[in-house]
């Protein structure tokens, strides 16, 4: 293909230098180290640099790529294959971790399903499972979106030619790298940062890329003002640049070995872990989706923002609230009274601003509530929007001490993760993805609407049996941990009080399989909306025909 | 420590709270300041006028 050979760009030169000398590197680390799984991670590293390596020089021989216009015809030329990859990405995770998340459920329920087997026990699965619809699944909606959203909100191309697909990419490298780590018994024991300290140095970097993607993207904008949409999306990235940096100062043993020591020690590393946990929490779950809830709500009801000033409060109180309420994760621990009392107060003051975040959301329909009838897609984001209500009310209240020292260490605590994670999160994405996904790939409309109202209606009822199993399961574990008898004695011993779950988790699981057969459903209708098919129905009357956008 | 706690959370009861009321004060100042209004209006129509 000599004849349309390229020169490469400077940025090209750099990319495939890095890429190789990270491959280089990686190899002599997967040689001299003696331990199987981070010399099989340095393999996997080692692949992916030079597959990068190779790619970007390739390209150039065959004279794809380089650099693009920013414009064509005076209109933005938008960027929108690391988008549609990222979109892809989410659906496949999202099935993936969902299927682990049953796994897992069946798992408390009937034991044998841990297959007596070191790599497939409960606890290697069930970091695989909450890093896969946190970090996989909802990072790449994240990714997808944020990357789609601030094109079309500053009408400017993304910046960069290699950095998107470096972040694309890169993240869901990490993705791989931090669930096949689990599974082998690779982890640095912290709840959702288990990954060791060498996955996280990676993820740094991917990390600060998006951030400088998404900082020169809103350099190149057209309007004056930036969207609502973007300072969410931005405190986003920022935030967990942060949180990620503080909870995983570690000290490797080794270069040659998996293992790190975190600096932080006992109680101040346990408060370092929730401030952690609880803004991964406030800024990944709530912060980045209420950034598709600020765009995807008003573009797909047709209507403007409610109201713009309250959304500017809602930020602004959010971030600056949400950061304080860690502490919450530490009541009745050696955490000082006064900081437990610090994280409760300010989780009660949560609500403010997440109620304000909901009403602002659900009243933009206000003047089109029809569509809900008539919108499949728009429903799964309004529900969405009433699920995040309905968790950010029972979040605070659970802070407050005294129920919490019901509620702590029990099933209440998995029943209302569960209502935000697939009510709020999981509903929020699929209204965006079954938006995006005939946008992205120029369909006048989805396949099937009537599969996204069945989609609808199924998960639905597996969140219901869900939460509602696992409200009950909680509220009865910390009853029964707490019964005393006549003499003083504890009433029940811990095996009594999970034979008694039993049922619930039987329950949980039914719940779960249903929310994964709506997945399944919408998988399907996505691939064959792709692949340009349209299912013949009767559309009720006023449904949207689609437009592309262009 | 003892100290160290009293000095710290007197500086939390104090500059803390100030600083965040006057913080919020000021979010709030700018939502609502009559000449940001045409600004906001035009914003909250953002993903509605799109190329």
């Amino acid at each position: 293909m000599a004849a349309t050979e390229r020169t490469m760009t400077l940025g090209e030169m750099a990319g495939a230098i890095l890429c190789g000398a990270f491959a280089l590197a990686a190899v002599i680390i997967a040689g001299l180290t003696h331990h199987a799984g981070y010399s099989f991670h340095m393999l996997v590293f080692a692949a992916a640099g030079a597959w990068g390596c190779f790619t970007i020089i390739n390209r150039a021989f065959d004279g794809i790529g380089g650099i693009e216009p920013l414009e064509i015809d005076g209109r933005p030329n938008y960027n929108m294959a690391p988008v549609k990859f990222a979109t892809v990405a989410a659906m496949f995770w999202g099935i993936a971790g969902f299927t682990v998340g049953l796994l897992i459920a069946l798992q408390l329920a009937f034991p044998a399903f841990n297959l007596d087997l070191p790599w497939t026990n409960f606890g290697r699965m069930r970091p695989l499972h909450t890093s896969a619809v946190i970090f996989a699944f909802g990072g790449n909606v994240l990714l997808a979106t944020s990357f789609y959203v601030v094109q079309k909100t500053s009408r400017a191309r993304l910046a960069g030619n290699l950095s998107p697909w470096f972040v694309v990419l890169g993240y869901n490298l990490f993705i791989v790298i931090a669930g096949t780590g689990y599974l082998l018994g690779i982890t640095q024991g912290k709840e959702y940062a288990e990954p060791e300290w060498y996955a996280d140095l990676f993820l740094t970097i991917v990390w600060v890329t998006y951030l400088l993607v998404f900082l020169a993207t809103l350099w190149r904008r057209k309007e004056p003002h930036i969207y609502v949409a973007n300072w969410f999306y931005l405190g986003f990235i920022v935030t967990i640049a942060v949180l990620h940096l503080g909870n995983n100062a570690a000290i490797p043993v080794s270069i040659l070995s998996p293992k790190s020591y975190i600096v932080w020690s006992g109680v101040q590393d346990a408060m370092f872990q929730w401030w952690y946990g609880h803004n991964a929490v406030g800024f990944f779950l709530t912060a980045g989706f209420l950034a598709i809830m600020y765009y995807f709500v008003p573009k797909r009801a047709e209507r403007p923002v409610y109201s713009y000033r309250l959304s500017i409060v809602h930020f602004w109180s959010l971030i600056f609230l949400y950061i304080w309420a860690g502490p919450h994760h530490l009541h009745y621990t050696a955490l000082p009274d006064w900081a437990q009392t610090l994280g409760m107060t300010f989780s009660i003051m949560l609500w403010m601003p997440s109620w304000g975040g909901m009403i602002n959301g659900i009243m933009t329909l206000s003047g089109a509530w029809d569509k809900l009838r008539t919108d499949p897609s728009l429903r799964f984001s309004v529900t969405a929007v009433a699920f995040y209500g309905m968790s950010t009310f029972e979040g605070p209240v659970m802070s407050i001490r005294a129920v919490n020292s019901l509620s702590h260490y029990t099933d209440w605590t998995i029943g209302h993760v569960h209502s935000g994670a697939l009510g709020w999160v999981g509903y929020i994405s699929f209204g965006a993805i079954y938006c995006l996904v005939p946008w992205l790939w120029k369909k006048e409309r989805l396949y099937s609407l009537k599969m996204v109202e069945w989609h609808f209606w199924v998960s639905t009822i597996g969140i219901v049996l869900y939460i509602s199993a696992m409200w009950v399961s909680g509220i009865m574990q910390g009853l029964m941990w707490r019964a005393y008898t006549s003499l003083g004695f504890l009433e029940y011993s811990f095996v009594e009080t999970t034979a008694a779950m039993h049922p619930y988790y039987v329950i949980r699981a039914m719940g779960g399989s249903l929310f994964l057969a709506g997945a399944l459903i919408m998988a399907f209708n996505l691939w064959m909306t792709v692949r340009g098919h349209q299912r013949l129905e009767e559309l009720p009357a006023g449904s949207p025909t689609i437009v592309p956008a262009e | 420590m003892a100290s160290m706690y009293a000095y710290l959370a007197g500086i939390a009861q104090s500059v803390g709270l100030v600083y965040f009321v006057a913080m919020f004060l000021l979010v709030v100042a700018y939502a609502l300041w009559p000449s940001n209004r045409s600004r906001f209006e035009r914003a909250a129509h953002t993903p509605l006028n799109e190329d």
